[in-house]
């Protein structure tokens, strides 16, 4: 294995939650910005992302209930059918808090191939509702984001690991 | 988690009824939201939650565009002045012409006794963002309910008709474009004041006339303008030009594709006009009287 990837063996410090917070409330402001034509497609959608990190990273820290709300406002903010992101990021969390012990084994490579089929899940679950409401397949290109989505990753275990990182002590020789 | 001893006896429901319980609420919200239109309180407060998140969100974008207007060459400046100045003049004269043939309308209207058919204000809008949803055509404007603007008033910019507000927030308004899928506009061609339906299809560039029989008198290039007789655009407003008409005498229309004439996905400023008309009263349906045979058959019954 890696030595130098982020094994669940390390010993982190505790995490804090005003920190979860933050970072769902940057992923917001990130989903929130105003992407049009081809960024679009290619945007991941990093609410869902952020979630399913911390469900799988602190699945008793973050759950259900901050899923469910970051979904509402989602979909206020798109104008789009109360309770479609809410219904696919309640599953995307159970899916997460279900598989953590599996996911947390493997290195952060193969935990992609975990997290991809679940972001397309995620997109799947808001396609097959606008289709039952009456909409058109957008086109393939939907399903674009979830694949950088997963692409993305390692780079935000890394960047959300940060704060929990040990300071390296100045007596260690 | 890996810190704090796990507390074995009270972990609450397990997630699997978690599941199910925000599953159930999730549902039941799409069905009163897609299905009954319960929830717009709801939706109002949550839009509240969010607007500071919107606003920031938008300002990149916004900061991006002032920078870039500020950076205009003095050249670019100079030619646009002239041109305006040319287009000013040209415009007085149309606009005197204008209000004669107003004055002269009024006159007659007052003559008719006909009412005054629509007073129009209209309120200056900044587009924040399209809405980041792949199936919907809809934009995010910088006016709502503090301003006047209310569900159902038609959008334009300067050249015609953009959409139409299908919410508005306290400080917000969501306006679907006549591009999206299902959003309907009552036009005339303007050549034959012929009437018929516009719709979206869902892609930023076409819209399709509907339901026109396969004789009906339509032609490439023919402009298309709002017929007024839906109660929502005012009539007149340029709305989309003809660019293919398709006959095929195996099905009952003839399929007609239409492109938008107004910056439908490019304007960053619109106009939300706020139509003032005074409807005639609907009219009370009379009471059909029952006719001596039918109360007869009544009877029999």
């Amino acid at each position: 294995m890696n030595t130098r990837a982020i094994s669940p063996q390390e010993i982190l410090l505790p995490i804090r939650p005003a920190f979860i917070i933050f970072t769902l409330v940057v992923a917001l402001f990130i989903n929130l910005l105003p992407w049009s034509g081809w960024w679009l497609w290619l945007r991941p959608d990093f609410v869902a992302l952020v979630v399913l990190y911390w469900c799988i990273d602190q699945p008793r820290k973050i759950g259900f209930t901050s899923a469910w709300l970051l979904g509402l406002l989602m979909d206020v903010s798109d104008g789009t059918f109360f309770g479609q992101h809410a219904l696919a990021y309640s599953i995307l969390a159970y899916a997460g808090i279900v598989l953590h012990r599996r996911v947390q084994r493997f290195a952060i490579t193969p935990q992609v191939l975990h997290v991809i089929p679940l972001l397309l899940m995620n997109d799947l679950i808001v396609l097959v509702i606008r289709l039952i409401a009456g909409a058109d397949f957008p086109g393939y290109q939907y399903f674009v984001g979830s694949f950088i989505g997963g692409a993305l990753w390692p780079l935000l275990t890394v960047m959300l690991k940060l704060p929990q990182r040990p300071r390296a002590d100045p007596d260690h020789v | 988690m890996e810190h704090s001893p796990p507390p074995f006896f009270k972990t609450g429901p397990t997630p699997l009824a978690r599941l199910l319980i925000f599953t159930t609420l999730s549902l039941v919200l799409l069905v009163a939201d897609a299905r009954f239109k319960y929830l717009e309180f709801l939706r109002q407060v949550a839009a509240v939650v969010v607007y500071p998140v919107q606003r920031i969100a938008a300002a990149p974008g916004e900061i991006a565009r002032r920078a870039a207007d500020f950076f205009v060459t003095h050249s670019a400046l100079r030619e646009e002045n002239a041109r305006l100045h040319q287009e000013r003049l040209s415009n007085t004269l149309a606009l005197q012409q204008h209000k004669a043939l107003q004055a002269e309308n009024e006159q007659m209207r007052a003559l008719l006794g006909a009412r005054e058919r629509i007073g129009t204000k209209a309120t200056l809008a900044e587009v924040l963002y399209s809405a980041r949803d792949p199936f919907s055509q809809k934009i995010i404007v910088d006016r709502g309910l503090q301003h006047e603007v209310r569900g159902g008033q038609p959008v334009i910019d300067q050249i015609g008709v953009v959409g139409q507000v299908t919410r508005a927030y306290q400080w917000l308004a969501e306006i679907t474009l006549i591009t999206d899928k299902d959003q309907l506009v009552p036009v005339l061609n303007v050549r034959n004041g012929l009437r018929a339906v516009l719709a979206g299809v869902g892609n930023a560039t076409t819209l399709e006339l509907r339901f026109v029989p396969l004789n009906a008198d339509f032609q490439n290039g023919d402009r298309l303008v709002t017929s007024g007789i839906d109660g929502v655009y005012p009539a007149g407003l340029p709305v989309a030009e003809i660019s293919n008409v398709e006959r095929d005498a195996s099905y009952p229309f003839a399929r007609i594709a239409c492109k938008p004439l107004a910056g439908v996905n490019r304007s960053t400023q619109v106009l939300i006009v706020n139509v003032e008309r005074s409807m005639p009263e609907r009219p009370v349906e009379q009471e059909e009287r029952p006719a001596r045979g039918k109360r007869s058959r009544k009877a029999g019954l």
